[in-house]
């Protein structure tokens, strides 16, 4: 049995293990043993992976099986890996079983708050595997619209407005994409023969420079939208202000990564003419993203607004790499994509921890929070350390691969794009620092907080997870990156010729 | 000669780190001042070890580098890889001994220093973190490495001065400091993609090779006037100036005083302040041959630094402060010691005393720091207008303290005196003008160095709260210990040792030189001795005298209020918060728009929905009726 169909049986399982369980105390435990599993089933799959490469196995493609789902549209349910999609599985992986243990106190109606995150997670597991442009738009759907129920009902402060906001925002981006996706689809078979969704095939054929043109816009501006593009951000600070804890570590951890995901799998990939002649418009946007968020966030005083703007700025970095379109820069925005995951799903992790103790996120309320919870605050300046680039850590490898890879382009626009995008690494220091010195260190403004507790432990077990994965990457990023750059090269090769 | 024991160099500290800071909370505070203590020692041994085997064991006339080991880090593209490894040459197992020797000393002061101190297993946590990335620093095999060390360092730097993290002033100073040298790394990156972008390595063998691809090799392309090595190696440099505190990026060490004053004496005074010293040393063939104009601005900005800095030095009333001012100055001879040097034998002379006088300095300043600690110790203040008369109450620090004012201000034969001298015979030979102003700095160093003696230990005597007393042995043995390194280590043979091409070179004593050198000391110690060995007013005197001027030097001309104008004002007020706004207002806005617009004609429409039958009739038949003229209309 294809090793794939785990990741989407198991959270199945899962689900309908919760939806029996009638005593909520055991709720928790249904979904930590589902999440707990996934997670081994993610690492099972690259033992997998290694052992098929090391017997010789050189598809682009490992365990692909396909079904034919939908016969008069040629719409297949086609399931397949490479080492980007591995790695991204991995953090998806990671980012769900922390966010579990997060939502351990969970009370109101937490058996539908489980089922809506878990189905939320199988919609992305489930997008990462597809082949198939269709049955990915329907995964991707299906991580997307729980978002609105878990915002609506579990989150807080302007709570309608928000989950409203951020559906349409990404709804409207999903319209766009979805345009786009038919107008592959149309001229998938420009020779005559059976129109297809299937990435791979498409892959082979030569769309039409005027098709490519009209639809690249469509299908990168769509996926751009879930990857926080300028101007179309703006459901991000506000989504994630009102969010449930977990829910903004899969938001931005996870989902924003299907963005980014897309964007260079099926935009850039199967419109490749289009995406070097369009590529100029992008990169100013981006460009602008990563100095604009950074800027932007020096000014917030709410922690989860700094962490949205910090986000657009990291993932504006991911998509600026993706459009430098080499090997050394696409490596870095995948190694980004896994790492800002895991430290904006740390920082999301935190500050729902810190909120759930002081009952406020505004940063100047709060200080000296590093005598009262010193185990959560050593953790936020690690996160914040990483976030900031220090070597050692995830951000720093990440960084460094894009900024490498950027500067192979020699002429003048580039160059410049690249020295702004590096001037982010002092904007990124100045706003974590001053958050760092205002929220952790000083005298500590509230004698409530003396009587604070620590972490608990599945708060300890959920930030050391992250905590651990951050560092295993930042101090040893070679197998990563490898795993990363195997198929690059085939792809770049693609994207360029 | 097998040098493969060297990884235990870097490999100890990191593992003193882990297991003190992770375990640190468990243990009696002493215990963990003692793992890291004893841990230091073995890596001091180690690198003495190291040191000897490299020095005795030369081939031919010239000292080989050898790569120890080398291992992919992070591959980037075929050719640019990060390796890290370990580099053994005469500059980084000079630098070996330099960093474990005043590291070990304060780690020994540190234990009776920060008794009792609340964190104290945190602090010899970071000392040892501190330890491993400035010692991998001075042993990377290249550029990136070095990077990335750099970086580390600049962390331990700010959890250091942060130490005490509940005094605001402490957390204001520790991101200080870090956002400016961040600023400066910024260049050095920037520098570092352009070199290695046209070089096609960051290896330090490749890049010093004087037929590689950054000499003779060189890509000759030319950006706005200047090549593009020389765009490069001035960007690395300013990541250099940015840790080594040169003007206009100084701003953070004087700051930086507000951690514990061992840390001042380990890291903003002997180690990581000279890593600026230590990378233009490391890349300094490929400045001497292809950016001599970048070489040229090195010798100015140091110059300049060295004479600013002193200036400030003689008003400020803090001794920690003067002490960080005269760091400063001191740098900038080392600074242009490099930018005044020529490459191999006679020529290189530049080069040797720069470093002699990094090897010197070390020591000296290490100890006026430990001293000064000392001091604050007894006395529980860091102002000079509250000291006087210690030398009865504290007779080992004042006489340690008094060989290295004397060391700092080059009296023969202590060691200060011969790498100054060297440095300005290399000024003298090279540029009358900048021999000039490091003459006169001299002067004004003798002068600040002994104004903070006699303040300290002569002049009037102050009430005191309770009658200050010598510090425990554990400090004051590192004290003796560092005079005696102070006294003697201009006696060691560096021409033969540390030189720009790796062969020994020839240094005559140059009277010229040295006799005035020593004169204008000799001034400053007595102008010195007139104003402050007794209470007297002639300092106001002085001071009023020179009004305008002293303000500007006392308040350190200025340059901290240019800062705050264009971080607070500038970068918050005009850009960070118009971008917020505009991202709330406009852009948002433009989203709500869309959104309120949308709801605006749905409200319309939905009014045609009304459920009254009436209504549809008559919808339906206008709307046949407009349909049907229509139609006629276009036939």
């Amino acid at each position: 049995m294809n090793p794939l169909l785990f990741l989407l049986i198991i959270p199945l399982l899962t689900i309908v293990g919760i939806a029996m369980v009638n005593d909520l105390a055991k709720v928790r435990w249904v979904s930590a043993i589902g999440m707990s599993a996934q997670l081994l089933i993610s690492f099972v799959l690259l033992y997998l992976f290694y052992q098929q490469r090391s017997s010789g196995n050189t598809d682009d493609m490992l365990f692909v099986s396909t079904a034919t789902w939908y016969e008069s549209f040629n719409i297949q349910l086609k399931f397949g890996v490479d080492g980007i999609s591995i790695s991204m599985i991995l953090l998806t992986s990671i980012v769900t079983f922390s966010g579990m243990f997060v939502s351990w106190q969970v009370e109101f109606l937490r058996k539908e708050f489980f089922i809506s995150l878990i189905i939320l997670a199988g919609g992305v597991f489930g997008f990462f595997i597809s082949l198939d442009l269709f049955t990915m738009f329907l995964f991707y759907e299906m991580a997307v619209i729980p978002m609105y129920l878990l915002i609506g009902i579990w989150g807080s402060g302007p709570k309608e407005y928000s989950a409203m906001k951020l559906t349409l925002m990404l709804m409207g981006g999903s319209a766009l994409l979805l345009v786009g996706l038919l107008g592959i689809y149309f001229n998938s078979a420009p020779e005559g023969g059976k129109l297809t969704f299937d990435l791979t095939e498409i892959a082979k054929v030569h769309i039409p420079l005027s098709a490519q043109l009209f639809f690249f816009p469509f299908t990168f501006i769509g996926f751009g939208v879930l990857g926080a593009l300028f101007p179309f951000h703006t459901w991000s600070p506000d989504g994630h202000a009102s969010a449930p804890t977990a829910v903004s570590m899969l938001h931005a951890g996870v989902l924003m990564k299907l963005g980014g995901y897309g964007c260079f799998r099926v935009a850039m990939y199967l419109l490749p003419e289009a995406a070097h002649s369009l590529a100029w418009i992008f990169i100013i946007l981006t460009t602008i993203s990563v100095v604009y968020g950074a800027f932007g966030a020096i000014w917030q005083k709410d922690l989860k607004y700094i962490n949205a703007y910090s986000s657009v700025s990291h993932c504006g970095l991911v998509l600026f790499a993706l459009l430098m379109m080499n090997e050394t820069a696409t490596t870095g925005a995948i190694l980004q994509m896994i790492s800002h995951g895991l430290m904006t799903a740390l920082f999301f992790a935190l500050i729902g921890m810190i909120y759930g103790r002081t009952h406020t996120r505004m940063i100047n309320e709060m200080g000296g929070l590093m005598k009262v919870i010193p185990f959560l605050s050593v953790v936020y300046v690690i996160a914040g350390l990483a976030s900031l680039g220090l070597p050692g850590l995830s951000g720093f490898v990440a960084e460094m691969t894009i900024f490498v890879g950027s500067f192979q382009h020699t002429d003048t626009f580039h160059r410049v794009a690249t020295i702004l995008a590096c001037s982010s690494i002092v904007i990124t220091a100045v706003y974590i620092l001053r958050v760092v010195g205002i929220l952790l260190l000083g005298p500590i403004k509230n004698n409530h907080y003396l009587e604070l507790q620590d972490a608990q432990w599945f708060e300890k077990l959920s930030g050391v997870t992250l905590v651990v994965s951050i560092a295993i990457i930042g101090m040893s990023p070679f197998w990563l990156s490898s795993l990363i750059r195997e198929p690059l090269n085939q792809m770049i090769n693609h994207l360029t010729n | 000669m097998d040098f493969s024991y060297t990884i235990l160099i870097l490999l100890l500290p990191v593992a003193l780190f882990f297991i003190i800071g992770l375990l640190g909370s468990k243990m009696n505070p002493k215990v963990s001042g003692m793992i890291g203590t004893s841990g230091l020692f073995i890596i001091t041994l180690l690198s003495y070890v190291t040191a000897f085997n490299y020095f005795t064991h030369r081939t031919g006339e010239v000292f080989q580098s050898i790569e120890v080991f080398q291992f992919v880090w992070l591959p980037f593209t075929d050719r640019l890889v990060i390796h890290l490894g370990i580099l053994l040459d005469p500059l980084s197992v000079m630098m070996l001994v330099v960093i474990t020797t005043v590291s070990l000393m304060v780690h020994i002061y540190s234990l009776g220093y920060m008794k009792g101190e609340v964190g104290f297993a945190r602090y010899y946590a970071f000392l040892s973190f501190f330890t491993f990335s400035m010692l991998g620093l001075v042993v990377a095999t290249n550029i990136f490495q070095m990077y990335i060390f750099w970086e580390l360092v600049g962390v331990s730097s700010y959890l250091l001065i942060g130490f005490y993290y509940e005094r605001p002033s402490a957390v204001a100073a520790a991101k200080k400091a870090f956002i400016v040298t961040r600023f400066a790394d910024l260049g050095f990156l920037i520098g570092i993609l352009l070199l290695s972008f046209y070089t096609n390595t960051f290896d330090f063998i490749a890049l010093t090779d004087l037929n590689g691809p950054a000499i003779a090799q060189s890509s000759g392309v030319v950006f706005l006037g200047m090549s593009v090595t020389t765009w490069a190696m001035l960007l690395i440099f300013m990541g250099g100036a940015g840790k080594s505190a040169m003007f206009p990026l100084h701003i953070w060490l004087p700051d930086a005083m507000e951690g514990p004053t061992p840390v001042s004496a380990l890291i903003h005074a002997a180690t990581m302040v000279v890593a600026g010293v230590y990378l233009v040393a490391r890349l300094f063939p490929i400045y001497h041959f292809s950016a001599p104009g970048a070489l040229e601005v090195i010798a100015y900005i140091g110059s300049f630094t060295s004479l600013f800095a002193a200036v400030i030095a003689c008003t400020q009333l803090d001794i920690k402060r003067v002490l960080a001012y005269s760091t400063l100055s001191q740098i900038g001879y080392m600074m242009v010691a490099l930018g005044v040097s020529g490459y191999g034998s006679e020529a290189g002379l530049g080069y040797m005393a720069s470093l002699f006088h990094l090897f010197t300095h070390a020591f000296f300043k290490a100890l006026l720091f430990l001293g000064a600690g000392s001091v604050i110790h007894a006395v529980h203040s860091n102002l000079m207008t509250e000291m006087g008369g210690l030398r009865k109450h504290m007779p080992i620090t004042h006489i340690t303290f008094l060989v290295a004012c004397l060391t700092i201000s080059g009296i023969p034969p202590l060691s200060g005196f011969f790498s100054k001298d060297e440095i300005l015979v290399a000024a003298f030979e090279h540029h009358k003008l900048i021999f000039a102003v490091q003459w006169i700095v001299a002067g004004i160093t003798a002068f600040y160095m002994f104004r903070l003696y006699f303040t300290i230990f002569w002049n009037s005597n102050p009430q005191y709260n309770h009658v200050p007393h010598e510090s425990p042995p554990t400090m004051t043995i590192p004290l003796v210990i560092l005079a005696l390194a102070s006294v003697f280590s201009g006696f060691v043979p560096f021409h033969d040792l540390v030189t720009s091409d790796g062969r020994a070179l020839i240094t005559e004593f140059h009277w010229i030189v040295a006799i005035p050198s020593v004169l204008v000391g000799m001034v400053g110690i007595s102008f010195a001795a007139v104003l402050y060995y007794k209470k007297n007013s002639k300092p106001e005197t002085v001071a009023k005298g020179l009004k305008a001027f002293y303000t500007m030097a006392y308040q350190k001309f200025y340059i901290d209020e240019v800062y705050l104008f264009v971080t607070h004002k500038v970068i918050f007020q005009f850009i960070s918060r118009p971008i917020a706004w505009f991202d709330r207002h406009i852009v948002d806005g433009a989203m709500n728009l869309i959104g309120n617009t949308t709801v605006f004609f749905s409200g319309s429409i939905k009014k045609m929905q009304s459920g009254q039958m009436q209504e549809y009739i008559w919808y339906f038949t206008s709307g046949v009726l407009l349909l049907t003229l229509l139609i006629f209309y276009l036939n």
